[in-house]
């Protein structure tokens, strides 16, 4: 793998590989010693171009326990606040020799810009951009998915016959897009509920079915449950009347919670807007996978960073995904 | 290219119970005996080799497996390897005697690697190494207490080990 810039150009065999290793990094965490020496040597550049706490930790995390050096590069109070550009900051790190970029950034497609424009030779890790894609969420929901659904046996295993339903804001969410492309390279069956204004337009195109009414979607008893952040930091426009009637209508509340089947799991990527999209009693709940989650994208993210830069470097290999 | 026989199906038995009864000896019992196989073909010796051992001894002896690739130091030599599975048996490593096995003993890397593997998993008593064949070439100070057979080699040919469970027949062979 030279970089994984999208979920949606993921091929079905990549995509398992990469929760295969997840499985055996996940295995070395339980360890009395959990940190690795695989990637000794090696720089990993985490390029935070937007705010983000999680997903940086975890991918901070997941380079230090593979003993992979770790830099932190965030646009606040950097150059890029004083007006440099993404190429002239991407020649800086590499002149610093970094081997991989994990990059987070605003406009969609610039993970993409970055791993094709020749100004780096790294190696290009997609950790959100815009409303385009967030591969590594999707991976490490798939992994939750099929840890739940198989437990110890869950090597080798796709998703086909399981039932995962997306509630919230498709329109504006790259975890939403990554979850729909690579659930259903696995087999999965996937439903979006959103309210009619937050569906993009383009949405006849995906592999997933879309639905209005999240009563109904339940009706289905599906074998998991994405609920979608509302991020307020993008609702520039009035998509629904209050935060009130979007609970009471696409929330999570305790009364749906308790009518899902036995088995079924609840997810968010988090940061929760508890009381939103979600309430406490689903959260917190045993079917709730929100923490574990969290450990396994640390795990998920060994894996890519370990197939990204364990193996040989061929640079005359140009892979144009 | 040629390839001979010097190990057939009745040779690896033989090798395999003889290895067996020095494990008992040098370890005065079975007490506290765990084997674990480097992936791949070494998880299938150890898997042969447990219930010999435990048909001489007449006590079980627990088997696992320990996969290396981590902790290799040649990783950006070679094409991407996936991680095998390691299987820590029930009762862990903690204060006993693990036996690693392994089919080729060569430049000695990988049981360094292996060295780290066990160290990340806890603090055995001692650490022995049992090998079906040893071919010499070794690049570290590293010896066999355990060994089948040692076959001189020249280090352009290539020995290959094949297994009924894997390979479908029992034999080594040496290319050149």
């Amino acid at each position: 793998m030279r970089h994984l810039l999208d979920t949606r150009t993921l091929d079905r065999d990549t995509a398992l590989q990469i929760l295969d290793v997840a499985e055996d990094m996940a295995d070395t965490q339980s360890r009395q010693v959990k940190k690795l020496p695989t990637l000794l040597g090696k720089t990993v550049v985490n390029l935070f171009f937007e705010d983000s706490t999680r997903t940086r930790i975890s991918f901070e995390a997941a380079a230090k326990r593979l003993s992979a050096d770790v830099i932190n590069f965030a646009a606040k109070g950097s150059s890029v606040s004083k007006g440099e550009s993404l190429k002239d900051t991407a020649q800086t790190l590499q002149a610093m020799g970094a081997d991989a970029v994990v990059v987070r950034h605003s406009a969609s497609g610039a993970p993409r810009t970055l791993a094709t424009s020749g100004w780096i030779s790294a190696g290009v890790v997609n950790a959100g951009d815009g409303t385009h894609e967030h591969p590594t969420q999707a991976l490490l929901d798939a992994f939750t998915i099929r840890k739940r659904s198989f437990g110890p046996d869950s090597r080798g295993h796709d998703l086909s016959g399981l039932h995962v339903v997306i509630v919230g804001d498709v329109l504006h969410s790259r975890v939403a897009r990554s979850n729909v492309w690579l659930l259903s390279t696995l087999g999965a069956e996937v439903t979006l509920v959103t309210p009619p204004t937050l569906i993009p337009q383009n949405v006849s195109q995906w592999p997933a079915r879309v639905m209005y009414d999240l009563d109904a979607a339940l009706s289905a008893g599906p074998d998991a449950v994405m609920m979608l952040r509302i991020q307020a930091e993008r609702m520039h426009a009035a998509y629904f009347p209050t935060e009130r009637e979007y609970s009471r209508l696409w929330g999570l509340d305790a009364v749906r919670a308790a009518g899902l089947p036995e088995g079924s799991i609840v997810m968010h990527p988090g940061p929760m807007n508890r009381g939103l999209e979600i309430s406490s009693e689903a959260a917190d709940s045993p079917r709730s996978t929100v923490l574990e989650q969290v450990t396994n994208g640390v795990s998920v993210r060994m894996a890519v960073l370990y197939l990204l830069l364990a193996g040989e470097r061929d640079d005359e290999r140009r892979e144009v995904k | 290219m040629s390839a001979r026989t010097v190990l057939q199906e009745a040779d690896i038995a033989r090798a395999l119970t003889r290895i067996a009864h020095e494990i008992l000896e040098s370890n005065r019992g079975a007490e506290g005996i765990v084997l674990l196989g480097i992936p791949t073909r070494g998880v299938t010796l150890a898997d042969r080799l447990g219930p010999v051992i435990s048909g001489i001894a007449d006590t079980e002896i627990p088997v696992g497996s320990l996969d290396i690739t981590l902790f290799r130091d040649d990783l950006s030599r070679h094409p991407t390897r996936s991680p095998k599975r390691t299987e820590i048996p029930d009762g862990g490593i903690d204060g006993k005697t693990v036996v690693l096995v392994d089919d080729v003993l060569f430049s000695g890397r990988s049981i360094r690697a292996a060295l780290d593997a066990i160290q990340s998993i806890g603090r055995p008593a001692v650490v022995r190494l049992a090998i079906l064949v040893d071919r010499g070439h070794r690049e570290l100070p590293i010896r066999p207490d355990f060994v089948g057979k040692n076959i001189p080699s020249a280090s352009s040919e290539r020995v290959n080990v094949r297994l009924k469970e894997l390979d479908g027949v029992d034999e080594v062979t040496i290319e050149s």
